[in-house]
């Protein structure tokens, strides 16, 4: 039977498999390791319902077609990107541009700052060097299909390091454009922060017409401060991984915000490889129409006295479907961690969805965990007391719906970072109408 | 012309009839105290005056200032000059007591043609009758009634009353759950809004509020219907007797 189910590939599959076959050779470098991921997605082909953490986003289904790797992006794509206007307009940051999954040095800003080293993940990984060669695809093992395809497939991305007690006073922000030529863009990024350096690092897609799969080592030393942010916005099929391993006495912060995106899975596989690391882990997710939204987190804590807060939200309209799926493990010896999770889903219609599956693997027995998750409408006695204060009833919604995505928004550190965000947020309010 | 004039008016919530036949009517100037046993309409009373959802007028009218609002909503009711103090506040959690306090004068100003209110304006108002009702500038920053204690609740009520200056302000059992210092500050709170243009009903269960909110009149309701209106002293009668008698005529 099972040879009957490899004989049944998708044409997404069938042409994923082509792409790999006709690109081996030309991709730079890793080809053991790339060699190895293939095989296993040859093996178990698209993550489906069947696969327990791919249950409600059912990417053999959803994920239609593959259209062919993308090329060299064309000084149209350039422009576009030269000239996008993301959320993030109004804050003073650190470029770092990718049309099309290439790396664009001439859009980028490479000024040199004491301690720290940007580059191409195509070009180290095709020159050999060591620290992309050592780490890449080695800092969260995992036999996830999505991230399997990324390290068969991955072209070009983002090597970072920051060296020993360096602080980044602008935050670093890779920003992914893509065009409006359906294409297939498969990007990498390797990102060490080392002991005691602090450094924000934003991952900003905007992905046109293209589908991305993209991925993120990222490795935290001891002592590491680290607030990272993706944001999102794709018309097609967008998968992202997270890959880190955070060091002892660390301070390690994510933000995800997504909106306007036919279909993103956003998963994270996070270690807390050393003690006394205190993290967040937040998001804000805005759908409407028929969007479908996945946030799956697999947080392990293997060292103990580390305290981790995870609070993701989401906004539901029309016959839009979210997401969320967290997995909290606690290995024996992480004594006195202290993990809590809460996610919420605010439903606009009755015809939207929220999944939430919360869970704790907990070995440990000197530990404080817990999780929880609702989902509903807006509360009528809430509103009534808006209402009867004289605010109109589609001002009152909006102020509540605000004051829901704002309660998590507010947890944001970096002032012009929590406003951008905050205002997106109005403004996807807004469009609601 | 009575500032509001309730006729007749029948009230269910689902299968429950709540009011039966309600007469009653406020002058301008005048504040009204509604008293009666636990289950009598009264607080359906006060959410029917504001407009809540799930009660279903069967029979009779409410009008403000000769005109009918049972087929306004809440917020044009607001606007109108209706006021509700909540027994049990509610809290907003994420949108901070000043935005709120703005955001509902503004919306008001807006739906009877006036201009915003200034920030310095709005500050003004806002500090003035805030500081006379023990409310901080820490306060004001959080989020509306979130970690507030039950007192803190009620004055913030009434400080909400105080910006929004209403024409018919209607307090339900503003008494529950206050010590007496806390229940001074509220009624010296609602003392100060007493105008020759604003008329109030007092909803209360005990004769000790009346103490510190004089009424002009008082009316005691027992399943669904005025069935007795009297001056001060009615009050004070009730506290002694107690409701026993009003019950059983009632039924």
């Amino acid at each position: 039977m099972a040879a009957d189910i490899r004989n049944m590939k998708t044409s997404a599959e069938q042409a994923l498999s082509a792409a790999y076959t006709g690109a081996r050779g030309k991709l730079p470098g890793l080809p053991g390791l790339r060699e190895q991921a293939f095989r296993e997605f040859e093996a178990r082909g698209l993550p489906h319902r069947r696969v327990e953490e791919w249950k409600y986003t059912d990417l053999r289904a959803l994920m239609r077609e593959m259209p062919p790797l993308a090329g060299a992006p064309d000084a149209a794509a350039k422009a576009r990107a030269k000239d996008a206007r993301g959320v993030l307009a109004g804050i003073d940051t650190r470029r770092i541009v990718f049309v099309d999954g290439v790396f664009a040095p001439e859009l980028s800003d490479l000024s040199p700052e004491p301690g720290l080293t940007i580059g191409s993940l195509a070009y180290a990984l095709a020159s050999g060097d060591a620290l992309a060669t050592r780490r890449v695809g080695k800092v969260f093992a995992t036999d996830d299909v999505a991230v399997a395809l990324n390290t068969a497939l991955m072209g070009d991305g983002a090597v970072i390091h920051v060296a020993a007690g360096v602080q980044i006073a602008r935050p670093i922000h890779l920003v992914f454009a893509g065009s409006e030529t359906p294409a297939s863009v498969f990007v990498r990024s390797l990102v060490v922060v080392e002991k005691g350096a602090r450094v924000i690092l934003i991952e900003d897609h905007d992905s046109g017409a293209v589908q991305v799969n993209a991925a993120l080592d990222l490795v935290a030393a001891a002592e590491s401060q680290i607030d990272y942010f993706k944001i999102t916005q794709a018309r097609a099929p967008h998968v992202a991984s997270l890959l880190a391993s955070i060091g002892a006495k660390a301070s390690f912060n994510t933000f995800a915000f997504t909106r306007h995106s036919s279909l993103v899975r956003n998963q994270s596989f996070i270690r807390f490889a050393g003690e006394h690391t205190e993290s967040g882990m937040r998001g804000v997710s805005l759908l409407k129409g028929k969007e479908h939204v996945d946030t799956t987190l697999l947080v392990e804590h293997a060292k103990g006295h580390c305290r981790s807060r995870e609070q993701f939200k989401m906004v539901l309209d029309n016959e839009s479907h979210g997401v969320f799926q967290g997995k909290i493990i606690v290995q024996p010896h992480a004594q006195k961690t202290d993990a809590k999770m809460l996610t919420r889903a605010l439903l606009l219609s009755q015809e939207a969805e929220a999944d939430n599956k919360p869970e704790l693997e907990i070995f440990a027995d000197d530990v404080v965990c817990g999780h929880g998750a609702t989902a509903g409408a807006l509360d009528k006695g809430l509103k009534f007391y808006l209402l009867s204060r004289g605010i109109p009833e589609a001002e009152a919604e909006a102020l509540l719906i605000q004051a829901f995505i704002g309660e998590t928004v507010e947890e944001i550190a970096h002032e012009g970072i929590r406003a951008a965000l905050m205002s997106a947020a109005i403004e996807w309010l807004r469009g609601r109408g | 012309m009575s500032l509001l004039e309730i006729k007749n008016l029948h009230v269910r919530i689902e299968d429950k009839k709540i009011l039966n036949g309600l007469t009653l009517t406020v002058e301008k100037g005048q504040v009204a105290a509604i008293m009666g046993p636990n289950g009598s309409g009264k607080s359906t009373l006060a959410y029917v005056l504001a407009g809540k959802e799930d009660y279903e007028v069967t029979e009779g009218d409410v009008l403000l200032d000769g005109e009918s609002v049972l087929e306004m909503s809440p917020d044009e009711r607001a606007a109108k000059g209706v006021f509700l103090a909540f027994q049990y506040p509610v809290e907003v959690p994420g949108v901070a007591t000043m935005t709120f306090l703005r955001t509902a004068l503004n919306a008001q100003r807006k739906a009877r043609g006036q201009g915003e209110l200034s920030t310095p304006e709005f500050m003004k108002l806002v500090r003035d009758t805030s500081g006379k009702l023990g409310i901080t500038q820490e306060m004001l920053r959080r989020a509306v009634n979130v970690g507030f204690s039950g007192g803190e609740k009620k004055r913030n009520e009434i400080l909400q009353m105080a910006v929004l200056q209403p024409r018919l302000a209607v307090l339900d059992e503003t008494d529950s759950g206050l010590d007496i210092d806390a229940l001074k500050i509220v009624a010296d709170g609602v003392n100060r809004l007493r105008s020759p243009d604003r008329g109030m009903v007092v909803i209360t269960h005990y004769q000790r509020l009346l103490n510190y909110i004089v009424p002009d009149v008082v009316h005691v309701l027992a399943k669904g219907r005025v069935v007795k209106t009297g001056g001060k002293e009615l009050a004070l009668e009730l506290e002694a007797k107690g409701y026993a008698e009003y019950v059983g005529e009632a039924a």
